[in-house]
């Protein structure tokens, strides 16, 4: 029976089914995965101290466990590891013990076999801090002004009064500092560009000279009065300080102007932890990156994400449109086309890479370096479109998206049926009415299947854009309050390099980690429901047209 | 109700006016214009991406050319024989030294005397001997008559009056202006050497007595900020007798005593208390002799010219059995006639060389190619000498004229050899493959071997392919063909969404996450391969024996589903068992038994977790596109061979897989195509390391991480910004090509379906 049950091939059939469900588990374990590990991230998880002793010295370590790992007795001994006899396996944890101020490094590897105590007290602390990573420990007192104002108990209420105030004056320096002093940067060095201008060009005479004189007094006045003004709120922030104690007792005084949170995990209940973690999740996506990249929120990834793709949305669907429109509506069906549909089916498998040396070298080389010889030679030798930025980024992948947007629209307009044009031709319309008025809107869902699935792919490319205008961090947003608002030449950061350069190119990668896998699912999500969306009108419009053949 | 008959009848019908029909008739023009241009525009550019990538590239490819630009009489004649002759970088001046010691500097156009200027030396000294220093840095030494010697350095000071460039020429002393003694005994210095560089300085003289000198000028950073130098001399324990060329490095580590015959002695003077003899050896043919000696630029190479008319190539290499010896890397045939005089270029390896006849050649050295033999001059050639961005030569015959060239020679690096082939690089102990682009150093020899990507790239797309075939072929059967019409529309959007997931999401979880899971679970991941499958056959054979009523329950076409849950179980169960396995058979680590077995080394970012990665990544693309071949097999196809008393499996196999096999070709071809140019995974999952391995547990770098890694730093229209270019090409074709056959083949494969 069972050899017969062989012949007949059913196992073969079980096996095809097991490829499938590979594949499937494969999908949805990943997804998991980076739900979990990013998710994780905004968890307020429970600090614990433990008592740790490897026979040379007796210390207290306070952190979050990150990670544990087992290995096998003969493995352990293998790599080195010393391990009682009687153990049954060697376990490892992995700790972030913060502090790298003090210790050198946030994380680090005890053996569980030396652990003597453990403990989850409440009143251990954990301070975001704007340098050196967490701080883990407890809280002492705090100071204003030098004197002791709340210790023990109240001190951590007093505390996150104090931080709040911090926190607000901060924002204001920041506004000062980015908003104020950086448009008269922009205005400043707007002025010498009029001047070079104005004196290539030969025009440069007095009155010029006199208002460029006044403009510069005007904003150099207008500095001072904000260098006055940040000088106080600078004192005002220094004002506060906690003092701290880590986990050998060491006592540390930590200016409250360089904390971001303070926190006892230990002592909040899951409610108050959600709540932690919707501030934490907020905080993420509409803050600044801090410490290279591997700590606060990656706003300005996700607005130079956002706003490359809507350009190239913007490029992309207009001539993708044409394009498909003139090959299905108006070219005539012979070899030559055909020949085109193939190309431009096939460009969608050309590597993405190949994209962006052709938009490094003819874009930004090329046109770029034409442009500012044209318009702009007042910046030379610094070059301003001759150089990778938004614009090109932009392009680079709207030439990238664009056969996604022809094959998705032709494909709409070849299911419209035949019918319906000759109908509408045959009541006196003309061609481009036709085109108009009853081909294009009913393939309108199409374009927009196309325009989706464009926007999904170009979210998630990185490797063209490394060549063309992404930068791990960008000084200012591509749009600001500065004439003309948007500015096409500027570098921006996006959050896929952003994934590639705090996974691979910072120097902490440990203590990014996290970050990454927050980032991760965030990209993932975007891109995923914008291909469900996609995938989902596509079906719709399916069902519709087969309504309309019938 | 009255009608009025002197109206027209309305008949509701808008009556439309010629001139709104002319409008119309204009709008429909317009839009078919707008629209045919607009396609074709963008068709155009899209064509424009090749046509960009082969008009980057084709310089490359063009040979070099050179061009006469003037002649003119040496200037000054009466001053002396020349000894040197030197271009400064613009080409616009250039300085003639002479055996009376003066520097003649004039205009490299016309020929006309800018400056003349004595070179210091004392009245009584005469000069016996000349030697060239490191050319970029335009010094030359003098020996003579008493025993002393003189650097001099030619420099040049550009400045702008008037927005007007003006090179002005001078003459330095870098050792200061009084010569050096270098012979306590006063004998003259017959040939001589010097080289400096920031530390040290070093000159070498042959006395008339034979013997060999040397001293040896350290630089001491004195407390007050100004540099005292210590002087070490010593007198080398070799034979002088019999010395033509005395040669010596730029970094002062060997020196190379030659005669005419051919006979090398090169001298290891590295440490002046303790200078050897490295080798002795003879370089030539019989009834040949060397005719003239020089540098390649770096000073790692000797290129040596001969009276047959071949420039050889040696260099100091330190080989397999870590013997240290001079070794012959390449020769040039030059001509029929001995070699005159040989220039090297400053900046690349590349160099110049000039026969009897007057016949010149310029050679790359490390792409063995030759760009240009022209005869240059009809009269012998008396000297010789390269600019020093290598784009103009300057030569002088024996009829005292001067000839002026200006050479286009942009790209020599590159030729079949260089690109393709074993190549025998500077200090290497054997010619090899080797990708290595750029350094900081401008003596830098590039090793621009693309094989090692190329192989790189298959390897990665190899390994990928191996797991991605299996698994998205298999599923794309059971998906299209036993699979629930219902659980299909589930299952096909949840795997094609693997197709949207960004790669840097994939090379990121494959670098950080797989690659440590990988190196610490390896055994399990192989246990996996073993167990899956086993508990998937047990299962269904299991499957057999349960109560009716129980499997029914699962409707037909669900299998898939029940076997989630096994195949969970089973690779949860191989991680557990594979620590206690890799302790019975492999002593607690199968990595280490690999290594002590077998040595095969483990890299942590290898070809297996790339194999996973991008395999994953090829899954599916290649699954949508046989599944929808499968799927679209004709039903009366299948359903006659069941009615034949097949097998589900056996139509399957014979008919459905037969007729499919074109789309599932094509699917394949596409996946293939995909894993080639694939980036971000291979950039980040993989230490990008450009080895020629084919281990699963080694690295790679790939053609398309390479451009990513060296695009953003390789200098505009550099031979190495045009090779990424060529790269990207190389890549842009075989995608394209690939996509197309594949595309072809699926087409025809719709209008077979079509017809049956």
């Amino acid at each position: 029976m069972i050899k017969a049950w062989f012949k007949s091939g059913s196992p073969w059939v079980w096996l095809n089914a097991a490829a499938v469900s590979t594949s499937i588990i494969l999908v949805v374990g990943l997804l998991i995965l980076i739900a979990v590990r990013g998710l994780g991230h905004f968890w307020s998880s429970d600090i614990v101290e433990y008592l740790y002793d490897d026979g040379f010295q007796q210390t207290v370590i306070i952190g979050e466990v990150v990670e544990t790992s087992r290995m096998t007795v003969n493995e352990a001994k293998a790599s080195g590891y010393k391990v009682p006899d009687n153990a049954e396996f060697f376990e490892q944890r992995l700790i972030k013990t913060g502090n790298r101020d003090i210790l050198g490094s946030d994380f680090r590897w005890i053996q569980s076999q030396y652990i003597k105590k453990q403990s989850y007290l409440k009143d251990l602390i954990v301070l975001e801090r704007r340098e050196w990573g967490n701080f883990y420990g407890r809280l002492v007192s705090v100071k204003e002004n030098g004197k002791i104002v709340a210790e023990g108990g109240k001190a951590y209420q007093v505390a996150q009064q104090s931080i709040d105030r911090a926190l607000e004056l901060f924002d204001e320096i920041e506004f000062l500092q980015k908003k104020k002093i950086g448009s008269i940067n922009y205005a400043l060095e707007h002025l010498r560009l009029k001047n070079r201008r104005l004196q290539l060009q030969g025009k440069w005479n007095e009155d010029e000279a006199q208002q460029q004189t006044a403009g510069k007094t005007f904003y150099e006045q207008s500095y001072q009065e904000l260098q006055k003004r940040l000088v106080g709120l600078y004192l005002k922030i220094r004002r506060d300080s906690l003092v701290v104690k880590d986990s050998s007792d060491t006592t540390v005084e930590i200016p409250v102007a360089k904390v971001v949170r303070l926190l006892q995990p230990n002592a909040m209940n899951v409610a108050e932890k959600i709540w932690q973690y919707g501030i934490k999740f907020f905080d993420f996506v509409s803050e600044v990156p801090r410490e290279a990249n591997t700590e606060g929120g990656i706003f300005p990834a996700i607005f130079g994400t956002v706003m490359m793709v809507m350009l190239m949305a913007v490029i992309v669907t207009p001539f993708g449109v044409i394009a498909a429109v003139y090959m299905r509506e108006y070219a005539s069906q012979g070899l030559t086309i055909r020949i085109i549909r193939i190309a431009v089916n096939n460009l969608a498998g050309v590597p993405s890479i190949v994209y962006g040396v052709f938009g490094l070298g003819f874009f930004v080389y090329i046109l770029g370096g034409k442009i500012d010889q044209l318009f702009y030679p007042e910046a030379a030798p610094a070059p301003v479109f001759g150089t990778p930025g938004l614009l090109w980024a932009s392009l680079t992948l709207a030439l990238l998206t664009l056969p996604v947007v022809i094959v998705s629209t032709e494909e709409g307009l070849a299911r419209i049926p035949k019918s319906i044009r000759e109908g509408s031709l045959a009541l006196g319309a003309t061609k481009s009415e036709t085109l108009w008025r009853t081909v294009l809107p009913m393939a309108s869902p199409a374009m927009m299947t196309g325009l989706i699935l464009a926007v999904a792919r170009a979210a998630g490319e990185v490797a063209p854009l490394m060549l063309v205008g992404v930068v791990k961090m960008a000084p200012t947003l591509p749009v600001d309050g500065n004439f003309p608002f948007l500015h096409l030449e500027r570098k921006f950061m996006h959050l896929g390099f952003h994934i590639y350069d705090v996974g691979f190119q910072s120097p902490n990668v440990e203590a990014a980690r996290p970050l990454v896998y927050a980032t991760s699912l965030l990209l993932v999500l975007v891109i995923i429901g914008l291909n469900v969306f996609a995938i989902g009108i596509r079906n719709h419009l399916r069902e519709k047209y087969r309504a309309l053949e019938n | 109700m009255a009608v009025n008959s002197k109206q027209p009848y309305n008949s509701g019908l808008q009556t439309v006016s010629p001139q709104y029909q002319k409008w119309r008739l204009f709008k429909d023009k317009t839009t078919e214009y707008g629209v045919v241009a607009g396609g074709l525009g963008v068709i155009v550019a899209i064509v424009l991406i090749f046509f960009y990538l082969l008009y980057v590239v084709f310089p490359l490819f063009i040979s070099a050319e050179a061009k006469l630009v003037n002649q003119y009489s040496v200037p000054e004649s009466n001053l002396g024989k020349t000894l040197l002759l030197a271009m400064e970088e613009q080409n616009e001046k250039a300085a003639r030294l002479t055996e009376t010691g003066t520097a003649i500097f004039f205009n490299v156009k016309d020929g006309q005397t800018v400056k003349i200027e004595k070179i210091k030396i004392p009245d009584q000294a005469k000069i016996t001997s000349f030697g060239q220093g490191d050319l970029p840095k335009g010094n030359v030494v003098y020996g003579l008559l008493n025993g002393a010697a003189i650097i001099v350095k030619l420099g040049y000071k550009t400045s702008y009056p008037n927005d007007v460039r003006t090179i002005t020429p001078s003459l330095e002393y870098p050792l200061g202006q009084q010569p050096i003694l270098m012979d306590e005994k006063k004998n003259a210095l017959i040939h001589i050497a010097a080289r400096i560089n920031d530390e040290q300085a070093t000159l070498v003289a042959v006395t008339s007595e034979k013997q060999i000198l040397m001293s040896r000028f350290s630089k001491e950073e004195s407390l007050f900020g100004d540099d005292e130098y210590e002087r070490n001399d010593t007198v080398l324990d070799v034979p002088g007798q019999n010395i033509d060329y005395l040669l010596l490095d730029k970094r002062q580590q060997y020196l190379y005593l030659i005669n005419k015959q051919g006979d090398i002695t090169v001298v290891d003077i590295h440490n002046a208390d303790d200078t050897k003899i490295l080798e002795k050896l003879n370089v030539l043919e019989p009834k040949v002799q060397v005719t003239v000696v020089s540098f390649l630029t770096g000073e790692l190479s000797l290129l040596i010219g001969d009276s047959s008319g071949v420039v050889s190539q040696w260099s100091i290499i330190r080989d397999e059995k870590q013997k240290v010896g001079l070794k012959r890397l390449r020769a040039f045939k030059v001509s029929q006639k001995p070699v005159v005089a040989i220039s090297p270029e400053q900046r690349r390896k590349g160099f110049i060389a000039i026969d009897a006849d007057g016949v010149a050649g310029i050679y790359h050295t490390t792409a063995e190619r030759e760009l240009i033999r022209e005869l240059v001059s009809k009269h012998k050639p008396v000297y010789l000498t390269m600019s020093p961005r290598a784009n103009a030569f300057v030569m002088q015959d024996s009829e005292d004229k001067i000839h002026f060239w200006s050479v286009k020679n942009e790209h020599p690096e590159v030729s079949m050899s260089s690109l393709w082939g074993k190549v025998w690089y500077e200090s290497y102990p054997k010619p090899d493959y080797i990708w290595q682009s750029s350094s900081s150093s401008n003596d830098f020899e590039p090793k621009m071997s693309l094989k090692p990507l190329v192989l790189g790239t298959l390897k990665a797309a190899f390994y990928s392919m191996l797991m991605a075939i299996p698994l998205a072929l298999m599923g794309a059967i059971y998906t299209a063909y036993f699979m629930a019409p219902k659980m299909r529309k589930l299952v096909k959007p949840t795997i094609e969404i693997m197709e949207a997931l960004p790669t840097v999401i994939l090379g990121f979880l494959a670098g950080l996450w797989l690659a440590p899971f990988v190196e610490e679970n390896l055994l399990g991941i192989f246990a996996i391969l073993f167990f899956v499958p086993l508990a998937v056959i047990v299962f269904a054979l299991g499957w057999q024996y349960i109560p009716q009523a129980i499997r029914h329950k699962i409707p037909e076409g669900w299998d898939a589903a029940i076997l989630i849950p096994v195949i969970i179980l089973s690779t949860w169960l191989a991680f557990i068992i594979s620590p206690s396995m890799e302790d019975i058979f492999f002593n607690g680590s199968i990595r280490n038994w690999m290594k002590n077995q077998f040595g095969i080394g483990y890299d942590q970012r290898n070809a297996l977790i790339i194999g996973l990665a991008m395999g994953f990544a090829v899954i599916p693309t290649i699954f949508s596109i046989a599944e929808d071949a499968i799927f679209s097999v004709p039903k009366h196809l299948t359903v006659g061979s069941l009615a034949l008393g097949a097998t589900p499996w056996q139509t399957m196999l014979r008919v459905v897989l037969l007729t499919a096999s074109p789309g599932i070709f094509s699917g394949i071809m596409i996946g293939f195509g995909r894993a080639i140019g694939e980036t971000m995974i291979v950039l980040m999952a993989t230490g990008n390391t450009p080895v020629m391995d084919l281990s699963i547990f080694q690295g790679m770098r790939t053609l398309a991480a390479n451009i990513a890694v060296e695009m953003p730093e390789a200098e505009v229209n550099s031979t190495h910004y045009r090779v990424l270019f060529l790269a990207a090409l190389v890549l842009f074709v075989f995608t394209f090509v690939f996509n197309t056959l594949a595309e072809i083949v699926r087409q025809n494969l719709r209008q077979k379906y079509s017809s049956l």
